[in-house]
């Protein structure tokens, strides 16, 4: 095992909150009557459905497919009839449609799907089962895991990260999945070794996760090349960008993905997945869900089928003890706050967080007293104060300039802000503003282009 | 139906507040007040007193008039009329306090948008502006315990000594100058809150454990201080670290040269803010007509805070320099 207390620049220390749920096994939810199926559920192109009212469905049937090369189909989770099509909120904030199957209850498997070997695959069939399985990164951003695997020949990968660390307060998912089932982790991460030709590896893990770490190297101690990396616990542990600073001692370039500087990061989640597929041919259709926070009543991890409604979910954590101020899909830091249960869980839900009104407390904003905690606390080096400043002002090109497009979303300037200010929404404002002006810069250069 | 709150992320926040940040740097304060008292009798209580409620009260009054939501409650204002009275010298009359007050949140602090926004430290610019009007009361000083006997500082005397030509351990003014063991604790004539030392110093690892301030600006403030002294003042090691507890520079370094409104947030620009305030000390002291220099030059560094921020932002991660 390698220590690795060095550590990124910047990060918080915020109240950890796993103890909810820590000690619990991963249950199986009881699978509900009806399943919401969106047909987008990651990062990149929405997909097509490939079903119609009435249809009779199986487990494990692609019900909807990719629109482009950057997306994942998605399965039917249960096998029952379609109810209907139709657009519905998701635990993005976004509306989309969904398709919406009515469960028969008898799980009855789809007859193409058929167990396999490691083995038996070649790197090219591997990458093809990810892309069919509709795999797409577990630690919530969903991005599509095929498009990952599958780096332009300019660019050498020569070693693979798994990010075990789970840095958001409350969640447990992937420490109790560490726990659980490391065989299934390695598993997978040899899938990706063997699919990226690389012979070298490392988990990060947070040091205050010891049983995951003792779990891991156990399952990876007769595994070459494979090294589990113990890491200070502090957040953004977890982000991509310090996962690679602190294990490599590289950093990717601004504007620049992991596999400039020859790596790519895949969430410990997304590993078993991969496992998963690999072994039995089932394609993504359920995942590990921490249901957590002061008002629920039995905070548990389970294992929940794609589609069911958050509310399915939290009645099976035996209700709420008192009515939550705020529902969050994900971890508090980076998730997304819901304005109703009647959503669905997608591939990309790592947990769903019921707060009550003393964990959902917030000031009002005062004046910025400039005490710099926010530039102490930014693993990215940026001035939170200023951008956000300048964004708040409309001046989004001083808010470019001070290079608000490299912000990771990580949420420690707000976390840390005595004065409550709005550091990390009007940044992303700031964002959207900018890449909107891109876009509009790019088509007005491609117009003038064509008139010539 | 369930309604829920809907806001944008992080849904966590810290329990610290500014008003939290303000009582800490009050904390802070207390022991050097106390020396105060006790060196001085209870007449500094009463100009710290007045000081401290007209600064809150002309806050009140400023955010009424202008139709601001009222934030005396941050304490912030507070904590300027403890800086004000700090830099008094224990004889002020009342109006004059008074004014200081008004000065430092009327015309420093509210006109310039409130707490965050003053460009200048609040008590610091109002001690200069006193200082500039009053100047026989803003330099009488009182030798503690003699009451009514005036003197000069120490600061004065050592300065008096370097200008002569002699070391301030030369014959003449060796028998002016008060020993090492009074100036650390404070029985040394000088202005309410900046003469006791271990008492500053006390508050000083207050705010330093508490994070409420770190290392950047007071050390490297002191350091260049105690360099530039030798090279300019051409004075021994142990001279010039002698006058390092001479005058207010500790409560300068600790207390106001740390203000967040007026000093660099980068890490690099405190270290630029903290030499530039040792540099500026060190030569108002040797070479200025007063013998103080504290004031002046933290208030010079404040005004420069808005460039060496824009100049001093750190290399981000991954930095990709512009021309690649």
């Amino acid at each position: 095992m390698l220590n690795k207390r060095s550590s990124f620049t910047g990060g918080i220390h915020p109240p950890y909150s796993k103890g909810l749920t820590k000690a619990k096994q991963i249950e199986l939810c009881k699978v509900p009557e009806l399943v919401t199926i969106p047909l987008q559920q990651n990062i990149g192109a929405p997909c097509q459905s490939l079903v119609k009212k009435g249809d009779k469905i199986l487990l494990g049937q692609k019900i909807g497919q990719p629109r482009g090369y950057v997306s994942a189909p998605v399965h039917s989770s249960v096998s029952g009839s379609v109810k209907s099509i139709e657009t519905a909120d998701l635990p993005t904030g976004v509306r989309f449609p969904c398709v919406i199957i009515e469960n028969d209850g008898s799980d009855t498997l789809d007859p193409s799907i058929k167990p396999g070997k490691l083995e038996d695959f070649s790197r090219e069939e591997l990458i093809n089962i990810i892309m069919e399985s509709g795999i797409v990164g577990m630690g919530g951003a969903a991005f599509p895991t095929h498009v990952k695997l599958s780096p332009p020949s300019d660019k050498t990968i020569d070693t693979v990260i798994l990010n075990g660390s789970e840095c958001e307060p409350y969640l447990t998912s992937d420490y109790r999945l560490m726990i659980e089932k490391p065989d299934d982790i390695i598993y997978g991460l040899k899938v990706i070794m063997k699919i990226l030709d690389v012979s070298k590896a490392f988990i990060g893990i947070e040091d205050d996760k010891p049983d995951a770490i003792y779990a891991i190297e156990a399952a990876s101690k007769d595994e070459s090349g494979i090294n589990v990396v113990k890491l200070h616990t502090k957040y953004p542990q977890g982000a991509e960008k310090q996962m690679i600073q602190v294990i490599l001692g590289r950093q990717v370039p601004s504007g620049g993905l992991p596999m400039d500087v020859g790596t790519e990061v895949n969430n410990v989640g997304t590993a078993a997945a991969i496992a998963e597929t690999v072994k039995t041919g089932k394609p993504l259709y359920q995942r590990i869900v921490t249901v957590s926070g002061g008002a629920v009543r039995e905070p548990k991890n389970l294992m929940v089928r794609i589609g069911t409604s958050f509310k399915d979910v939290i009645d099976c954590c035996g209700g709420w003890i008192e009515e939550p101020v705020k529902v969050i899909a994900g971890g508090p830091m980076m998730g997304c706050a819901q304005h109703t249960l009647i959503v669905p869980v997608m591939k990309g839900t790592s947990g769903i967080l019921l707060f009550t009104e003393k964990e959902a407390y917030e000031r009002e904003p005062s004046n910025c007293i400039r005490c710099a905690r926010c530039v102490e606390v930014c693993p990215i080096r940026l001035a939170p104060l200023y951008i956000s400043a300048h964004s708040l002002k409309g001046n989004m090109e001083e808010a470019e300039k001070l290079n608000a497009m490299d912000c990771i979303e990580c949420g420690s300037c707000s976390y840390i802000c005595p004065a409550s200010r709005p550091l990390l929404p009007s940044i992303m404002v700031a964002k959207k503003a900018i890449i909107a002006d891109r876009k509009r810069q790019a088509e007005a250069d491609q117009h003038r282009q064509n008139k010539r | 139906m369930n309604l829920f709150t809907v806001s944008s992320s992080p849904h966590i926040k810290t329990r610290d507040t500014t008003s939290k940040i303000m009582l800490d740097v009050i904390i802070a304060l207390i022991p050097a007040g106390l020396v105060s008292i006790w060196l001085h009798g209870v007449g500094v209580l009463w100009i710290v007193l007045l000081a401290v409620v007209s600064a809150v009260l002309t806050e009140y009054v400023v955010q009424k008039f202008m139709k601001k939501p009222v934030t005396i409650s941050d304490l912030s204002a507070v904590v300027t009329g403890l800086l004000l009275a700090y830099n008094l010298p224990p004889g002020t009359p009342w109006w004059m306090v008074m004014v200081g007050s008004v000065i430092a949140i009327a015309l420093v602090k509210q006109v310039f948008g409130g707490i965050g926004h003053n460009f200048m430290n609040p008590a610091l610019a109002a001690r200069a502006i006193l200082l500039a009007s009053w100047p026989a009361h803003m330099t009488r000083w009182i030798q503690p315990g003699t009451d009514a006997v005036t003197s000069a500082t120490p600061l004065a005397l050592a300065n008096l000594a370097d200008a002569t030509g002699s070391a301030t351990s030369g014959a003449t003014v060796v028998m002016d100058l008060p020993s090492f063991q009074d100036v650390f604790m404070g029985n040394i004539p000088g202005t309410i809150g900046e003469v006791s030392s271990a008492a500053l110093l006390l508050g000083a690892a207050y705010l330093l454990l508490r994070g409420v301030i770190n290392w950047r600006i007071p050390i490297t403030y002191m350091a260049a201080t105690y360099v530039c002294t030798m090279i300019f003042g051409g004075v021994g090691f142990y001279d010039a670290f002698y006058q390092l507890f001479l005058g207010g520079l500790i409560l300068g370094a600790f207390f106001m040269a740390t203000d967040y409104s007026s000093s660099p947030v980068t890490p690099l620009g405190q270290v630029i803010m903290g030499f530039g305030c040792g540099i500026l000390t060190a030569v108002i002291r040797i070479y200025g007509g007063y013998p103080e220099g504290v004031t002046y030059s933290i208030l010079l560094m404040n005004v420069a805070t808005p460039l060496i921020d824009k100049y001093t932002q750190p290399k981000i991660y991954g930095e990709v320099r512009k021309d690649d």
